[in-house]
């Protein structure tokens, strides 16, 4: 070979490896993840869909995972746990994620769970409503709803009435069988026992249940002094719908998972309580990430026409999420599942809903849930006081 | 356990003869199809939300009355049930394909409203929603009553024509033995049109009513099939009043049982009762 054919086919052979080398490395890092995007859940899901557009595209503005951009693969469930569990065997066997993000509702989580522990893949979920039944060690819930929200979230509902002078004497428990609903009414019913206050009235209905009617009338005939409604989407709104249809308003009534958007648009909710880790006003969206969310969050809704365009639970949870799975992996500098997972474990992870640990039952860390009522038409969180909106208390009759 | 007031009894009651008027309703149509056209037209659920989402539409947007948008809607899928039932004709479909084609239609149209309306929950504020009025200690609600008013006066209406005009014998008698009303000089081509243009438009009355009362999921279609079906069992296919009873009995039924025991029984109701009527009365259904 004449010493001028060498020289240019090493040229073009250093030219050919660097090239390759910097496709290597500005590869994105995949994330998949599937979400309901069709199905009884769609709507929720919806917004889990919007927060990870944005925390995606934020996240590459800012240089993205490791220096590579970050890609993000989201399948259609169909609110089908079932197809949750063949979708998530796909990204990662097919597809070939690098990380996983959980999808919404905790018949879905579940299922996806099964899989990240076959595979051995850290699992970071938006919103699953039964702690007890996160058993694989490698997965992190964004929800700071606590290891045990079946007794402190209703100790907080009984102390946020108990702080505005309103302690009941007697309460109306009732409730959809839904799975992650249920066991928390349950749980209100041994909070109110402990408590003394007097359970006048436990009704349970099925998930889907459409007249509202005779269970509006046997409240109304209880006579509570407070009415738990273990509500679930619409089923807040369909009570207080037939309450009014036969005249009556409870004095204090509180509803577990209520659809946001809904209740606080009903005329009848005004005073209607809830529980939540976020709300759209101060001291929440004060932190610079927060109020840039937030306003993000509202504008893309808006255009999304979503109904309810302010940032609430489900919002914030997912964009925990993403918050989450991205300190595991700036603190690691690697996309090391279980490297990630130790680190998890170890540290508190800063958050729009707070400080986040997860060193405890399942993972699960402390629990964050605050009050929120209904007032003048949107949510204001109004219990504990420190995180209440500026000025604003527990109203009552 | 404590007995319930006569009250709360007479109002869960009430509830139950509301909710089961609409039962019927939206069983009417559908048993209709099922029973004269040997049609089983799944895509009645969602004929039945896509007009309650034009009435949300035509009257959030549009301000109309809620009531007037039937001027536009029962018109409009009584040509969309036309074409239909044409479609179907023209392509020979047998009964237990048309539950496949409706199906698979059904799920055509709830994915066309996710689009246009999203997956999110809509309600219709209409003046009607804020309306009630009292009977003694009881509460009527007139959005209920209107279903009830429509879902009883077009029982009756289809009732007398199927059972007292030679257009009904027709169609009756083309159900019955199609080779020989045709030999009688029934157009039975005509009036599968008519009547598939007609049980659709019922279907959009039965989505006004709807829109009035219920808030608005395109996934919420499926929750109805389940004991509408029952409704149209057993109230009986091709039958006009059947379905408005049935609905009503299963309606009550399920209201009265969330009255004195846990309302998680209730859905049990309506099935019970269809499985006993078909032990007992087989083959009237």
């Amino acid at each position: 070979m004449n010493p001028n054919s060498f020289w240019r086919s090493a040229v073009a052979a250093m030219s050919l490896f660097a090239l390759a080398a910097t496709a290597q490395a500005q590869a994105p890092v995949r994330i998949g993840s599937t979400l309901a995007l069709t199905g009884p859940l769609s709507a929720t899901a919806q917004i889990h869909k919007l927060v990870g557009e944005i925390y995606v595209e934020q996240l590459n503005k800012r240089g993205g995972l490791l220096g590579r951009p970050v890609e993000w693969i989201v399948k259609d469930d169909q609110s089908k746990p079932d197809l949750a569990r063949t979708l998530y065997e796909q990204l990662i066997t097919a597809d070939k994620v690098d990380l996983l993000m959980g999808p919404y509702a905790t018949g879905a989580i579940l299922s996806a769970m099964g899989v990240a522990q076959r595979y051995d893949k850290v699992l970071v979920h938006h919103t699953m409503g039964v702690p007890s039944l996160a058993k694989y060690d490698m997965q992190f819930p964004a929800w700071s709803l606590g290891a045990d929200p079946g007794n402190t979230v209703p100790n907080t509902v009984f102390s946020a009435l108990a702080a505005a002078g309103k302690t009941p004497k007697t309460v109306a428990i009732v409730t959809s069988k839904f799975p992650s609903i249920h066991f928390m009414s349950l749980g209100a019913r041994e909070v109110a026992k402990k408590l003394g206050v007097q359970e006048v009235l436990f009704l349970e209905w099925e998930f889907g249940n459409r007249d509202f009617g005779p269970i509006a009338a046997r409240v109304k005939d209880a006579k509570p002094d407070f009415v738990w409604v273990g509500a679930i989407g619409l089923d807040g709104n369909l009570l207080l719908d037939a309450m009014k249809k036969i005249d009556y308003s409870p004095p204090l009534h509180f509803h577990l998972y209520p659809a946001p958007g809904p209740m606080v648009q009903s005329a009848d909710a005004n005073g209607a309580l809830s529980v939540t880790i976020f709300e759209d006003h101060p001291p929440f969206n004060t932190p610079p990430v927060a109020a840039e969310f937030t306003k993000t969050f509202r504008e893309r809704a808006t255009k999304a026409n979503l109904p309810e365009t302010a940032v609430d639970t489900q919002a914030a949870a997912s964009f925990t999420a993403w918050q989450i799975l991205e300190a595991g992996v700036v603190a690691t500098k690697s996309l090391d599942d279980k490297a990630i997972a130790a680190w998890l474990k170890k540290n508190k992870v800063p958050t729009i809903q707070g400080v986040l640990r997860f060193d405890g039952p399942n993972n699960f860390g402390d629990d964050l849930m605050r009050v929120k009522q209904v007032q003048n038409g949107r949510w204001v969180v109004v219990f504990p006081p420190d995180v209440a909106a500026p000025g604003v208390k527990l109203v009552t009759k | 356990m404590t007995w319930p007031s006569w009250n709360l009894l007479a109002q869960s009651a009430l509830s139950g003869l509301f909710v089961g008027s609409l039962y019927g309703l939206i069983g009417l149509g559908l048993g209709l199809s099922w029973g004269l056209l040997r049609t089983i037209n799944l895509a009645h659920f969602a004929f039945t939300f896509a007009a309650a989402y034009l009435c949300y539409q035509l009257s959030t947007q549009g301000g109309f009355d809620p009531l007037l948008t039937l001027l536009v809607i029962a018109p409009l899928f009584f040509v969309v049930g036309a074409a239909l039932h044409w479609v179907m004709t023209r392509f020979e479909v047998s009964p237990f394909n048309s539950l496949l084609l409706t199906f698979g239609l059904t799920a055509i149209i709830e994915a066309g409203i996710q689009a246009i309306w999203s997956a999110d929950f809509r309600r219709l504020e209409s003046s009607y929603g804020q309306q009630k009025f009292k009977v003694g200690d009881l509460f009527v609600p007139v959005p209920e009553l209107i279903t009830l008013v429509m879902s009883a006066g077009l029982a009756l209406a289809l009732w007398a024509v199927l059972r007292h005009t030679d257009l009904g014998k027709s169609m009756r008698a083309a159900a019955q033995d199609a080779p020989i009303a045709a030999a009688f000089g029934v157009n039975q081509r005509a009036l599968g049109l008519l009547l598939a243009g007609t049980c659709a438009a019922l279907a959009g009355v039965a989505g006004v009513c709807l829109s009035l009362s219920f808030t608005l999921a395109p996934s919420q279609i499926y929750t109805w099939i389940g004991v509408v079906f029952a409704t149209v069992m057993m109230g009986g296919l091709g039958t006009a009043l059947g379905p408005l009873i049935a609905g009503v009995v299963i309606g009550v039924s399920e209201a009265l049982t969330m009255a004195v025991t846990a309302p998680s029984w209730a859905p049990i109701v309506s099935f019970t009762l269809l499985i006993a009527l078909l032990l007992l009365r087989p083959g009237k259904t």
